[in-house]
């Protein structure tokens, strides 16, 4: 069964569709990739699964349940995990309570009052274990506001990582990284990718072709090709659109 | 951690200077300034709530007043009714300022940033006009209150008793509360959606009830105040409520430091007693007052808290 179904879904600003008919899902231990042009609708797409935006027409369905009218926290809570384009974490957190924070929603009320949070061991130890996972361990007590932008990028995974999800939505988290934060970041996502079923929109195709397991091409809010990194790669409708007709594939989706 | 054990000795260091103060004023022979620190402590019982709003949620209300005005009233009112237990009426402004902020923070609070602003000041003046309406309790010229609330049948928090130390305990109180909710799963989640809102709601919360929480508790601590200053002055008028007191109150935060519990006390105290110097020494004070108040805060940023406790490094709190 598909952990995250996408019926269907249809969105305009005006006259201009962003989001026409998409239908989509993704089963456990899959990870799906959506590529397209800038301006194709991908962090549009992305929105209306996380609940920023609401769809005109079309379901979103998580674990089965509908989700479509959720508010985006309730979203969360039901499970689902995401990361921004533009990089969205707590400045004036330390690391480890940046993540800790994304825990508590998961352990329990947040409605209480008096016992310091910091002092909680049950989230100290999930921060950690998160921290240790995306490798910041030695960083938890640096303000968020002083990390780099690549540990920047791993703190928005680790967030989304606190929350137990069980599905993740990444908004290009390979943007602005340098190649070896790219290929550190990779590796966790590698990892992670049997885990936890993901929605991955990236233009780093180096990435694409590790991680993904099935790739939708978007074009002018419609999917017009589908299949696996080497089947994208070949069809013509795709080469045209996006990798660039007569490219060796690879790096072209780089300058989009 | 050190800046946080720091800012304990602050707090417990000005605790300590109040609590000996009326004694020391008694002593030479300046017991009349003790007025002076009950209206700066009751200033800061308000200062320290709305510091959950401004400092700890980014909430910035310019209606704060409001809720001072209504705990003055509800205490007014209910001793015209013949009530006269100051517990009783503590609830009762209790209750009557947590229903107020409950439905009129959950209009303000669909807005942020200056519209929030905007509409706590509409429903700040809304509650002003209100007051001013209450023929039967003075209207705009205000009530005196000829006879005042008592606690367990004593006169203890009356001036005749030792109402000084009665304030002293709530705002200790209510210093320990907003510290405490500060470090708690609530304050930070508070934090964290002032840092970042859409985060926020994207770790999981639903940021609107957790600053209509914090909007709740703010609206009833500043009741307390109130209450407190009604039965000190033995009076109460529509003034309390006033925007300019709102306004009064985010100087405060200011001058003392923003999102820290020493600085709206701070604040407080500087704002009574430099209005007080300057006062006696001028009518024309507030030519004086206004401009110092640019130089504080051009020149002490972080407030009057950080000559005592320098930024650090590590999570605010």
């Amino acid at each position: 069964m598909s952990v995250l179904e996408i019926r269907n879904l249809s969105k305009s600003f005006g006259a201009v569709q962003v989001s026409r008919d998409i239908s989509l899902s993704v089963a456990a231990r899959q990870c799906h990739a959506l590529i397209g042009p800038n301006g194709a609708g991908k962090t549009t797409l992305i929105h209306q699964v996380s609940g920023v935006l609401r769809p005109d027409a079309g379901r979103v369905l998580l674990d089965g349940r509908d989700i479509t009218a959720d508010p985006i926290w309730r979203r969360a809570r039901a499970g689902l995990g995401r990361t921004f384009q533009i990089t969205s974490v707590l400045p004036s957190f330390s690391v480890r309570e940046n993540v800790a924070l994304a825990a508590q929603a998961k352990a329990g009320s947040s409605m209480r009052f008096f016992a310091p949070a910091a002092a909680e061991a049950g989230l100290n130890r999930c921060a950690d274990s998160v921290l240790e996972r995306i490798r910041m361990a030695d960083r938890a007590g640096v303000l968020a506001a002083d990390l780099s932008h690549g540990e920047r990028r791993l703190l928005e995974l680790g967030i989304a990582l606190a929350g137990a999800p069980k599905f993740l939505l990444l908004d290009e988290p390979m943007a602005g990284l340098g190649r070896a934060e790219s290929l550190r970041l990779g590796d966790i996502l590698e990892e992670l990718r049997r885990e936890i079923p993901m929605l991955l929109v990236e233009h780093d195709m180096d990435a694409i072709f590790r991680l993904a397991d099935t790739v939708s091409v978007l074009v002018e809010g419609r999917v017009v090709a589908r299949g696996t990194p080497d089947q994208v790669r070949a069809d013509p409708a795709a080469r045209a659109a996006y990798l660039g007709d007569g490219g060796s594939g690879g790096a072209a989706g780089g300058a989009a | 951690m050190m800046a946080r054990d720091r800012s304990l000795i602050v707090a417990g260091a000005i605790f300590a200077l109040l609590l000996v103060a009326p004694y020391g004023l008694g002593l030479i022979g300046q017991g009349y300034l003790t007025g002076l620190l009950m209206r700066a402590m009751l200033l800061a019982i308000a200062a320290l709530s709305l510091d959950l709003l401004v400092g700890q949620g980014g909430m910035v209300s310019f209606g704060h007043s409001a809720f001072v005005g209504l705990g003055a009233y509800a205490l007014a009112i209910g001793l015209q009714a013949g009530i006269d237990s100051l517990l009783l009426l503590t609830l009762i402004a209790l209750a009557v300022s947590g229903l107020f902020a409950l439905v009129t923070g959950a209009l303000a609070l669909r807005t942020s940033g200056v519209y929030f602003l905007m509409i706590t000041l509409a429903f700040g003046q809304m509650t002003y006009f209100t007051l001013t309406s209450l023929a039967a309790y003075g209207g705009d010229d205000g009530l005196t209150l000829w006879s005042l609330a008592t606690l367990f049948g004593s006169d203890v928090a009356q001036n005749a008793g030792q109402i000084y130390f009665v304030i002293l305990a709530v705002m200790v109180a209510t210093w320990w509360l907003v510290h405490r909710i500060g470090q708690s799963r609530f304050g930070r989640v508070l934090r964290g959606a002032r840092d970042n809102p859409e985060r926020a709601e994207v770790m999981g919360f639903s940021v609107f009830r957790y600053r209509l929480t914090a909007y709740v508790i703010a609206g009833m601590i500043a009741s307390l105040s109130g209450v407190l200053t009604a039965q000190q002055n033995e009076f109460v008028s529509p003034a309390l409520a006033t925007w300019q007191h709102s306004g009064d109150l985010l100087v405060i935060l200011v001058i003392g430091g923003l999102g820290s519990r020493n600085g709206a006390i701070l604040g407080a105290f500087f704002v009574v007693i430099v209005q007080d110097l300057l006062g006696a020494v001028t009518p024309d004070w507030r030519l004086i007052y206004g401009p110092l108040l640019v130089l504080v805060v051009l020149f002490a940023k972080g407030g009057l808290n950080r000559l005592f406790a320098p930024a650090r490094q590590g999570p605010a709190a």
